[in-house]
């Protein structure tokens, strides 16, 4: 409790300015992929596939019924990116937290930042995402801010849960199974393309344990304008989980970078 | 509050251990480190050199004993103590990212140091470590002797107390050591208080006032380097290269004149007080090559441990 009760912001924040330092050298190539996928993607579920489904499950158009799951799972793999792949090689290649913790950097300040840039990464990549699909008319400009909102949220608990797998996955190899086990099948059976409703009777009870529901739920409610207690505590759930995660990603961290 | 005997101690280490799992690495070592001197951990790879000096700069906790670093205990004030503490490490852990001056840029803000002064530093300091005409080139074309060159003054962008290199030279090229040993030198007589590890008796007998010597996790000997050899093998050494077969008569001939012999592999040592009477009682046989030296650590350390320093 002492470590987190120490945690300076301050330091967080050095570590992540080193990564927008970075990201400034590269950012224009780093940022035009983003705007196409939103534009392919739209284009194939929503104008596709859309045109054989007349009607989303709430009545409006499919492609107005998906957009907000499609910004929220954006989300999810921006910050996924930024904790998985990047934050193994700077661990076991680059060796770049071993000269940060030669500073007054601990490691739970270091966590905070990469959470934090995988934070601003996942808003940024959702954020594209809904400019985007609101310029197309799916999502109604008015609506557009509290969705941006929801990102964030989206962000820390997949940036903290991410990086808690990178605390204790031994080798990069492993990470396909993060990817295909685990991140695929919250991309499909989510409530993005269909509403868990419709699964079978027997999954149902795992829905609200699973991360992506939450952040899938909030998008959709605020983007259609409405918000009851069930978005709210969706946001809880994304916020309560994030927190905690990202203290067990620094106790996870701890045991792996001090030796 | 402190627990420092002296004032002019930095670095105090007592019964200091550390386990990974059950290997002892470091086996309850004593020393202090004064302010200002050039103080060296020498050994072979393995004797726990690079693992003190990780606990020294906080990076690695100790097991037990006592270590306490610019005057407090490195295990509860690491923060504070990193401060004026600078690191420079084995392996190149420069930014692969960044160029060589945001690469300073950025390590200073870790110190919280503000931009202005921290762009004179490192102008400073480029200039000293002769990278000012590469400050923008990417750390990927820099040779190996240029990356060792920024790893240190990333280590001294904080103007610290005490400067920490593990193996500073190891893999450069005779040249780019000489350049660096030359700045250390510098640095030293600015005042900064080094501490070095090397497994090169060359670099701990050019560079340091006082060392250790390191084996398995214990201390073999301490003192500055000449004492060391003076007080532990005879001033000279003759190296005799030839047919092992010759060796017995060899020995026979200058027994009454040396002090000590050890027969390696490929050749056979003669430690001596009277190198001329060794090479002259020499020069009759036949098949056999001699080199005349002064002894060095790698003597010292030979004798202590049986041993060598360096496979080669």
């Amino acid at each position: 409790m002492r470590r987190f009760a120490s945690v300076s912001l301050r330091g967080a924040m050095h570590v992540w300015r080193r990564n927008l330092t970075v990201y400034a050298k590269t950012w224009h190539l780093n940022v035009l992929p983003n705007f196409f996928e939103p534009v392919f993607m739209l284009l194939a579920f929503g104008l596709g596939i859309g045109h054989y489904v007349q009607n989303g499950p709430d009545g409006t158009s499919y492609l107005r019924y998906i957009a907000p799951g499609l910004i929220a799972y954006n989300a999810m793999m921006g910050a996924s990116f930024e904790v998985t792949y990047n934050i193994f090689v700077k661990i076991t290649f680059a060796r770049s937290y071993e000269s940060m913790l030669a500073t007054p950097l601990e490691v739970e300040d270091i966590v905070l930042g990469e959470i934090l840039w995988a934070v601003t990464r996942a808003t940024l990549y959702g954020g594209i995402f809904l400019l985007i699909v609101t310029l197309f008319g799916a999502v109604e400009p008015i609506h557009a801010l509290p969705v941006l909102l929801v990102l964030p949220l989206i962000g820390l608990l997949f940036a903290s849960l991410g990086l808690v797998f990178t605390a204790i996955v031994p080798t990069i190899d492993l990470y396909s199974y993060y990817y295909t086990v685990f991140l695929t099948p919250l991309f499909l059976f989510s409530g993005v393309f269909f509403p868990v409703t419709d699964l079978p009777a027997w999954v149902q009870p795992v829905v609200p344990f699973t991360p992506l529901y939450h952040g899938v739920r909030v998008a959709q409610d605020f983007a259609h304008g409405r918000a009851e207690t069930g978005t709210w505590s969706s946001v809880l759930v994304l916020a309560v989980s994030g927190v905690f995660l990202t203290l067990l990603a620094m106790k996870r961290m701890r045991r792996r970078l001090v030796k | 509050m402190p627990r420092m005997a002296e004032a002019d101690v930095v670095v105090h280490a007592r019964a200091l251990r550390k386990l990974f799992g059950s290997a002892v690495a470091v086996d309850g070592i004593d020393f202090d480190v004064r302010e200002g001197e050039c103080f060296g951990l020498l050994g072979p790879n393995g004797a726990g050199k690079t693992t003190t000096s990780k606990m020294v700069t906080g990076v690695s906790p100790r097991t037990s004993g006592e270590l306490d670093v610019l005057g407090r205990d490195i295990g509860r004030f690491g923060r504070e103590v990193r401060r004026s503490l600078g690191v420079v490490p084995q392996d190149d852990n420069l930014d692969q990212d960044l160029t060589v001056a945001e690469n300073l840029l950025v390590y200073a803000r870790y110190f919280d140091l503000p931009k202005k002064k921290t762009l004179a530093r490192i102008d400073e300091l480029l200039g000293f470590f002769e990278l000012r005409a590469r400050a923008k080139a990417r750390v990927d074309t820099l040779s190996g002797g240029m990356r060792r060159r920024l790893l240190i003054a990333r280590g001294l962008i904080h103007e610290p107390r005490l400067l920490v290199l593990d193996e500073p030279t190891t893999g450069l090229d005779p040249q780019a050591r000489h350049l660096l040993w030359d700045r250390m030198r510098t640095l030293r007589a600015s005042g900064v208080t080094l501490m070095l590890t090397t497994h090169y008796m060359d670099e701990a007998e050019q560079l340091c006032d006082r060392l250790l010597i390191m084996d398995e996790g214990r201390i073999v000997a301490e003192g500055a380097p000449r004492a060391l050899v003076r007080d532990n093998v005879a001033p000279e050494v003759v190296e005799v290269r030839g047919p092992a077969e010759t060796r017995k008569a060899v020995l026979l001939a200058v027994a009454d004149v040396i002090e000590k012999d050890e027969a390696l592999e490929e050749r056979l040592m003669l430690y001596t007080k009277q190198g001329d009477e060794v090479i002259r009682l020499l020069s009759a046989h036949a098949g056999i090559e001699t080199l005349r030296r002064r002894a060095t650590l790698e003597d010292v350390f030979l004798e202590l441990t049986g041993r060598r320093l360096v496979d080669r």
